[in-house]
């Protein structure tokens, strides 16, 4: 048995290699960040390497180990820098773009799902079009519509609307694809004990939608929680920014606190983290299982 | 209680051709009735328009004393039991039995004890707890069958309800349905497709093809006074064995490809009118007996080839033929012809079934 186990192992371990170093590859970066975020310096090395290194100094210097290990940078970002206000900017715009995103998406989904109406064929095709161009094309008319017409800039409320508006199309294809496998039985099952519309939507389809829910969910957060041109180019007082705009800020220009923005990259980079694994399950799930046939 | 009239009844889908034309049925109150037919002959249209997910394109629907063609379902007083269960997945097996008495803010003591006695009569008393996905094939069709008698409704429907369980449990649910129909007497229509499911189950059975009606009667009705070849060939297994023949010597004798009948007494006035015309005569297999069986009334001999006999146990059946007619019959399982061998066999000629070739209806009486 445990021959056979060995036997077997034994043609993948090239596979294995391969894969451990594509692993470290993708995770180097990320390594490298936290070092410099738990460095408690503000520089871009990780170590201080003389003018005339030997080989093993060379080796220290990209290892990414921080020399000694301190939380500085991270309480100093959060106390001394404006940046606990980004996060708390970016949590709320992030937070009432996926309810309101959400909320449009499942009614919506649901009608081009269920229902015939003049221009359920053109209203899919349009937001398929949408997708195929690139978001930034759509700056220009968003900035005059929202800042110029509706005197949104520099407003929370602002950034909702157009987070909301952008993630919606593809929010659309997604629940409407979902919707469409929910057996109609279910429905008309339920009008038959006497279920109106509504209730057939809240009590019914949308309990078993929470899985595409929830992946629609967490892509309109991600997406608002990690935009940064539209937002940039919205919010220019200091203290709208959203959190990814706040930490080009360290960087840009005048200033190159590295350690402020490792650290702010490590914080901004947990709520996501949560997320993912909080819905994982919703990722693999298929609820409806069990409701039809045998 | 309540029967069910339909009066008329057509329904087409924007210009196509209509999938069904002209259906008249009255459905009497706590009769069982079965609606069969092969797939695509609107009989499950038919029943989704007695509930009312399916519009009436025109004609009437009652239940009871009332039309009900724009009532919506909910005030219909029916349930409805479909083929794929339709259970809420993500409910558990009491809160699908409660749904719809929720819905209608039912109190919570009398919703109780529905459920108490639903689960009762069902035998699914152990599962309340459970999720539909955790019960087997047979447990979650007993759940929906829960469902539609919490309601007490005034007419049951049933949409092909047991053709997603496997052979063995078909038949024990068919005669549970039964005996529940039995026991709560209120009136249902059941749609299968299954013509066994429909004999054994129905007080009376209404046979559809391509959106009409073809018969309405009792299963021995229509078993035994087929008013065309369609519900012939429908009705019975192994199916009813047809011989296409030309009336001959003013309607005492057919003639066949091979062979000559004479034709029964009863009905040898009508074939009188049609000298010369081609008829399809039908017989049951049972009706074409072996020299070791005993026959009733007026009988023809007749010499079949075997071509292949299926050993069922209790009988086998025999395919024989005679020149280019094939006609199937029963024997005794234990002397069964060799393949190619030539049995004589009796045609019990006052079982024999007349049809007009041309508009393959009922000759005989």
């Amino acid at each position: 048995m445990a021959r056979s186990r060995r036997d077997q192992e034994l043609p993948h371990a090239p596979l294995h290699v391969f894969l451990g170093l594509a692993t470290l590859v993708t995770v180097y970066p990320v390594l490298w960040v936290v070092s410099i975020a738990f460095s408690g310096r503000q520089t871009l090395a990780i170590a201080d390497v003389p003018s005339d290194p030997t080989f093993l100094q060379r080796l220290r210097a990209v290892v990414p180990w921080p020399q000694q290990w301190s939380t500085a940078n991270f309480t100093s970002v959060m106390t001394d820098q404006p940046f606990g206000r980004w996060v708390l900017n970016s949590v709320v715009v992030a937070i009432f773009t996926t309810l309101l995103g959400i909320f449009l998406s499942c009614t919506a989904a649901y009608a081009f799902s269920r229902f015939k109406f003049p221009g359920r064929r053109a209203g899919m095709m349009s937001f398929l079009i949408s997708q195929m161009f690139p978001g930034v094309l759509t700056l220009i008319p968003l900035y005059i519509i929202m800042v110029q017409v509706l005197g949104l800039g520099n407003s929370r409320l602002g950034m909702i609307i157009v987070y909301a508006a952008t993630s919606i199309p593809f929010s659309v294809w997604m629940l409407k694809g979902y919707f469409d496998t929910i057996p109609k039985e279910l429905e008309e099952a339920a009008i038959i004990e006497g279920a109106s519309a509504g209730t057939i939507f809240w009590r019914i389809v949308l309990p078993l939608a929470k899985p595409a829910v929830a992946i629609t969910a967490l892509f309109s957060f991600m997406t608002s929680w990690n935009e940064f041109i539209l937002a940039a180019t919205f919010m220019d007082k200091e203290d709208m920014y959203t959190a990814p705009v706040g930490l080009r800020f360290f960087v840009g220009g005048f200033s190159q606190q590295w350690g402020y923005f490792a650290a702010g990259s490590i914080i901004v980079s947990i709520p996501v983290v949560v997320l993912f694994l909080y819905l994982q399950k919703y990722l693999v799930s298929g609820l409806t299982a069990g409701s039809v046939k045998g | 209680m309540s029967g069910v009239t339909i009066r008329a009844v057509t329904k087409r889908y924007g210009d196509n051709a209509p999938v069904l034309t002209g259906i008249d049925l009255a459905i009497q109150d706590r009769e069982f009735m079965v609606l069969v037919g092969p797939s695509g002959c609107g009989k499950s249209t038919l029943l989704r328009m007695i509930a009312g997910l399916e519009e009436i394109t025109s004609g009437t629907i009652s239940i009871g004393d009332r039309v009900v063609n724009d009532v919506p379902p909910k005030d219909r007083d029916i349930a409805m039991v479909f083929q794929s269960y339709a259970l809420y997945p993500h409910m558990s097996v009491r809160e699908n039995l409660e749904f719809g008495m929720k819905l209608r803010k039912t109190p919570r003591a009398e919703m109780d004890r529905l459920v108490a006695e639903a689960a009762r009569i069902l035998g699914i008393e152990e599962y309340l707890a459970r999720r539909p996905k955790e019960l087997s094939g047979g447990q979650r069709q007993r759940v929906a069958l829960g469902r539609a008698i919490v309601r007490k409704p005034a007419v049951f429907l049933f949409d092909e309800p047991l053709s997603n369980l496997d052979a063995k449990l078909r038949v024990q649910m068919r005669a549970e349905i039964k005996k529940l129909q039995h026991r709560l007497q209120v009136t249902s229509v059941y749609v299968t497709h299954d013509q066994v499911e429909a004999m054994t189950m129905g007080h009376r059975i209404a046979i559809m093809h391509q959106g009409k009606l073809q018969q309405v009667g009792t299963p021995l009705e229509v078993y035994e006074r087929p008013s065309n070849l369609f519900v012939a060939n429908f009705i019975g297994t192994p199916p009813m064995n047809f011989v296409r023949a030309t009336v001959g010597d003013g309607g005492t004798s057919l003639q066949a490809r091979g062979f000559v009948l004479p034709a029964p007494a009863a009905c040898r006035e009508a074939l009188a009118a049609r000298a010369g015309k081609i008829v399809v005569a039908g017989i049951r297999p049972e009706n074409v007996v072996d020299a070791s069986r005993s026959t009733r009334g007026a009988t023809a001999p007749l010499e079949l080839v075997a071509d292949l006999v299926e050993t069922l146990g209790d009988e086998v059946v025999v395919h024989g033929r005679q020149g280019e007619d094939e006609i199937a019959f029963k024997m005794d399982p234990h002397n069964p012809p060799e393949l190619g061998a030539r049995v004589p066999v009796q045609l019990e000629i006052d079982r024999l079934h007349l049809f007009d070739a041309e508009t393959e209806q009922r000759i005989n009486d």
